[in-house]
C-alpha cells in the first residue's frame, strides 16, 4: 500500500473515531477514553506498518497487533472492519448477544483479532510468546502489543518485561498508550508509574517517547524500532485520554460509559469540526519513506 | 463398553514426576512443535531433561507463572505444543485467571504440567500442598484434566494430550509411588478404566489413591465384601459411561482422591450421579482442611487418605444402600 499523508491518517482516525462513538452509543456501555486515545497510533500501525490480508486472516506470515489494553476493543473493531476483516454492519451488533464482536477481543469471535484480552496485564506475555515463534520458524513477522498505561501496574507486565529482553525479542514492540487516566482517576494518583521510560529502559528495552498524536512522531518511533537489534522496542506514546471530544479529554468519568444520544450528537459535530475539508483519505497518498510492507 | 485394564504390585516404584520429564524427552524427538516452559523449577519438574536435549525449545520464564501461561498461550496461537510446566499450586494458583482468559477461553493448544500436587509434596508443608487445583481447572471450559495414578499412565498421557486439540492439566506428584501399570496400559483421554471386577461396591479413584483402593479392595475381600476399582484418571470430561455403570451395577460408590473432597473427583462423580441413576456415594479426600509439614504416608494416614479409609468407606456406603431396601 502507498503512504499516506498525515492529513489523510488524521481524517481516517477522526472517522474512526466517531464510529466508535456511534458503537458505544449504541451498544449503551463500553469505554469511549481508552478507545479515542489510541486511535492515531492504531491507524497509523493498520494504515501504513502492519503486513496483513483481510481476506486471509490467519496468514501465517502476517505481522500481528494485540489489544493488550482490551476495553479499547470498540477502535480495533472499527479499524478491522474499516481495513475489510469484516462487513461494516457488524460494528452496530457490538455487544449484542450472538455478536462476533464481543465486549472484549475474542480471537476465536472475530476476524483480525489476535488474542483474547480484556483482564488487564495478559497481552504482552502472549505477545512474548508469539514472538518468540516467529523466532523459532525463523519468520519475519513484528509483534506489535498496545498496553493501558493503568494496565502496567499488573507485576504480569513486568515479568514479560524481563521475559522480551531475556529472549532478544526484536520482533516485538510495544506501545504504551499514556493517557494518564485509568478507572478511578489519573495514573499518578491512583499507582504513580513515574519514571516510566527509564523502567523500561532499565528492564532491557530500547525506548522512545513521543507524541502519540503526531503522525511524524509515532511515525519515526515505529521505523526505527523495526531496526533494533537483539532487544524488544517500546513506545512511550504520550496521549490523551478522550483525545477528540472536548468533554471526555482527561476525564475518568469517560473511562467506561456511554454518550448519551445528545452527548454524542455533541461529541461527532466536534470530531467532524477537526476533518479535513479536502478530499477522500482512504485514497491513496503520497509515498513514504521506509520500507512499505503492505 | 467399560475399558478393562491390568495391574500387578511389586514392580518399581517411580514418581509421575519423572515419567513425565522422559516423556516429553520422547515426544520432542518426534514432535518438532513441542515446546516446554518451567518456573525455575525444571529439575524438580522434570523438564530439565528437555531442556537438555532441545535448549531451543524450552523456556526457563523465571519465578513467573503468569507470565508463563501467557507466553504458552502466544506460542500455542502461532502453532506450538507448549507444555508450561511447575509445581500444581503455582500453576492452577498463581496463574488462575491466565490459564482462564489467556488460554481456555481461545482454547488454545497449552498442555499444563503441574507437578507436586496434593500431601505427598510432604515437608514443605501446606503453601505447597494443592489440594485444590481439579476443582480450579475442572470448572474451565475446554479445559481437559488428567490425574495418572502411576508412571507408566503418565507417560502414557503426555503424548495423549499432545496429540488432543484445546487446553489440559496434568496433574503429577513428587514422591515416587507403586509403579502398576505394564506398557500395554489401554490409557485413553476421558475414558476410566476398571483394573478389579467386584459385586457389592465400586470404588473410584485417581492418582496415588488408585494403588490404595486396590490395597482397600483386596482388605476387603478377605473379609468378604468384593468391591470394584476404577481408575478415573480423567476428572474431565469424566467417563459418564463408566460412572454410570458403576452406579447401575453396584448401587453404592466410593471416591478416593489426593485433594479436597470439595469440587474434586468425588464431586464429579457425585454430579453424575445425582443426575442419572442417584446412589449413595461416601468421598475420601481432604475433608476441606490445608494440610502441614510431615512424610507423606504420614500425611495421607493422619488427613484420612489410606486404605483403611476407603475399606470403611466401602461399608458405610454398601450399608446406606442397603438400609434404603
Ligand atoms: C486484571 C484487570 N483488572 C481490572 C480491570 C478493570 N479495568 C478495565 S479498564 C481499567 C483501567 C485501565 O486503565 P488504562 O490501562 O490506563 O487504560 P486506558 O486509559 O487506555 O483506557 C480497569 C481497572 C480489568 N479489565 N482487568
Ligand atoms: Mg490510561
Amino acid at each position: 500500500m502507498s503512504g499516506y499523508t498525515d492529513e489523510q491518517l488524521a481524517q481516517i482516525s477522526n472517522e474512526l473515531r466517531e464510529r466508535v462513538l456511534q458503537m458505544i452509543a449504541k451498544a449503551g456501555s463500553g469505554h469511549p477514553g481508552g478507545s479515542l486515545s489510541a486511535a492515531d497510533i492504531m491507524t497509523y500501525l493498520f494504515y501504513e506498518v502492519l503486513r496483513l490480508d483481510p481476506q486471509h486472516p490467519k496468514w501465517p506470515d502476517r505481522d500481528r497487533f494485540i489489544l493488550a489494553k482490551g476495553h479499547a476493543a470498540p477502535i480495533l473493531y472499527a479499524i478491522l472492519a474499516k481495513r475489510g476483516f469484516f462487513p461494516e454492519a457488524w460494528l452496530d451488533t457490538l455487544r449484542q448477544l450472538g455478536s462476533p464482536l464481543q465486549g472484549h477481543p475474542s480471537m476465536k469471535d472475530t476476524p483480525g483479532v489476535e488474542a483474547s484480552t480484556g483482564s488487564l496485564g495478559q497481552g504482552l506475555s502472549f505477545g512474548v510468546g508469539v514472538a518468540l515463534a516467529g523466532k523459532l520458524d525463523q519468520k519475519d513477522y513484528r509483534v506489535y502489543v498496545l498496553l493501558g498505561d493503568g494496565e502496567v501496574q499488573e507485576g504480569q507486565v513486568w515479568e514479560a518485561a524481563m521475559a522480551a529482553a531475556k529472549f532478544r525479542l526484536d520482533n516485538l514492540t510495544a506501545i504504551l498508550d499514556y493517557n494518564g487516566v485509568q478507572s478511578d482517576g489519573k495514573v499518578p494518583d491512583v499507582m504513580p508509574l513515574e519514571p516510566l521510560a527509564d523502567k523500561w529502559r532499565a528492564f532491557g528495552w530500547a525506548v522512545w517517547e513521543i507524541d502519540g498524536h503526531n503522525f511524524a512522531d509515532i511515525r519515526r518511533a515505529v521505523t526505527e524500532a523495526r531496526g533494533v537489534r537483539g532487544q524488544p522496542a517500546m513506545i512511550v506514546a504520550h496521549t490523551v485520554k478522550g483525545k477528540g471530544v472536548s468533554f471526555m479529554e482527561h476525564r475518568a468519568e469517560w473511562h467506561g460509559k456511554a454518550p448519551s444520544a445528545a452527548e454524542l450528537a455533541t461529541a461527532l459535530t466536534e470530531l467532524h469540526a477537526h476533518r479535513q475539508p479536502a478530499g477522500d483519505a482512504g485514497a491513496s497518498g503520497k509515498g513514504r519513506e521506509g520500507d512499505d510492507q503492505q | 463398553m467399560i475399558l478393562q485394564a491390568r495391574y500387578q504390585w511389586g514392580k518399581t516404584q517411580k514418581a509421575t514426576r519423572d515419567a513425565y520429564g522422559e516423556a516429553l524427552v520422547a515426544l520432542g524427538r518426534t514432535n518438532p512443535d513441542v515446546v516446554v516452559l518451567d518456573a525455575d523449577l525444571s529439575k524438580s519438574t522434570k523438564t530439565a531433561l528437555f531442556a537438555a536435549e532441545f535448549p531451543e525449545r524450552f523456556f526457563n520464564a523465571g519465578i513467573a507463572e503468569q507470565d508463563m501461561m501467557g507466553i504458552a498461550a502466544g506460542l500455542a496461537a502461532s502453532g506450538k505444543i507448549p507444555f508450561p510446566s511447575t509445581f500444581a499450586v503455582f500453576a492452577a494458583g498463581r496463574a488462575y485467571d491466565q490459564i482462564r482468559n489467556s488460554i481456555c477461553y481461545p482454547n488454545l493448544n497449552v498442555k499444563i504440567g503441574a507437578s507436586h500436587a496434593g500431601l505427598t509434596v510432604g515437608e514443605d508443608g501446606a503453601s505447597h500442598q494443592m489440594l485444590e487445583d481439579i476443582a480450579l481447572m475442572r470448572v474451565l471450559p475446554n479445559m481437559t484434566v488428567v490425574v495418572p495414578a502411576d508412571a507408566t499412565e503418565a507417560a502414557k498421557a503426555v503424548p495423549a494430550l499432545a496429540a488432543r486439540p484445546g487446553p489440559a492439566y496434568l496433574r503429577l506428584g513428587r514422591p515416587a509411588v507403586p509403579v502398576l501399570f505394564d506398557d500395554d496400559y489401554p490409557f485413553e483421554v476421558g475414558r476410566a478404566a476398571l483394573l478389579r471386577e467386584g459385586r457389592d461396591v465400586a470404588i473410584l479413584a485417581c492418582g496415588v489413591m488408585v494403588a490404595s483402593a486396590l490395597q482397600a479392595a483386596e482388605e476387603l475381600a478377605a473379609a468378604g465384601i468384593e468391591a470394584a476399582v476404577l481408575n478415573v484418571s480423567t476428572i474431565k470430561p469424566i467417563d459418564q459411561e463408566a460412572v454410570t455403570w458403576a452406579a447401575r451395577t453396584f448401587g453404592a460408590l466410593v471416591t478416593a482422591e489426593e485433594h479436597s473432597v470439595i469440587g474434586g473427583l468425588g464431586s464429579a462423580v457425585a454430579e453424575v450421579v445425582a443426575e442419572t441413576v442417584p446412589v449413595p456415594v461416601v468421598r475420601v479426600g481432604v475433608r476441606d482442611v490445608f494440610g502441614q509439614s510431615g512424610k507423606p504416608a504420614e500425611l495421607l494416614a493422619h488427613y484420612g487418605l489410606t486404605p483403611a479409609a476407603i475399606s470403611q468407606a466401602c461399608r458405610d456406603v454398601i450399608a446406606r444402600r442397603d438400609a434404603r431396601h
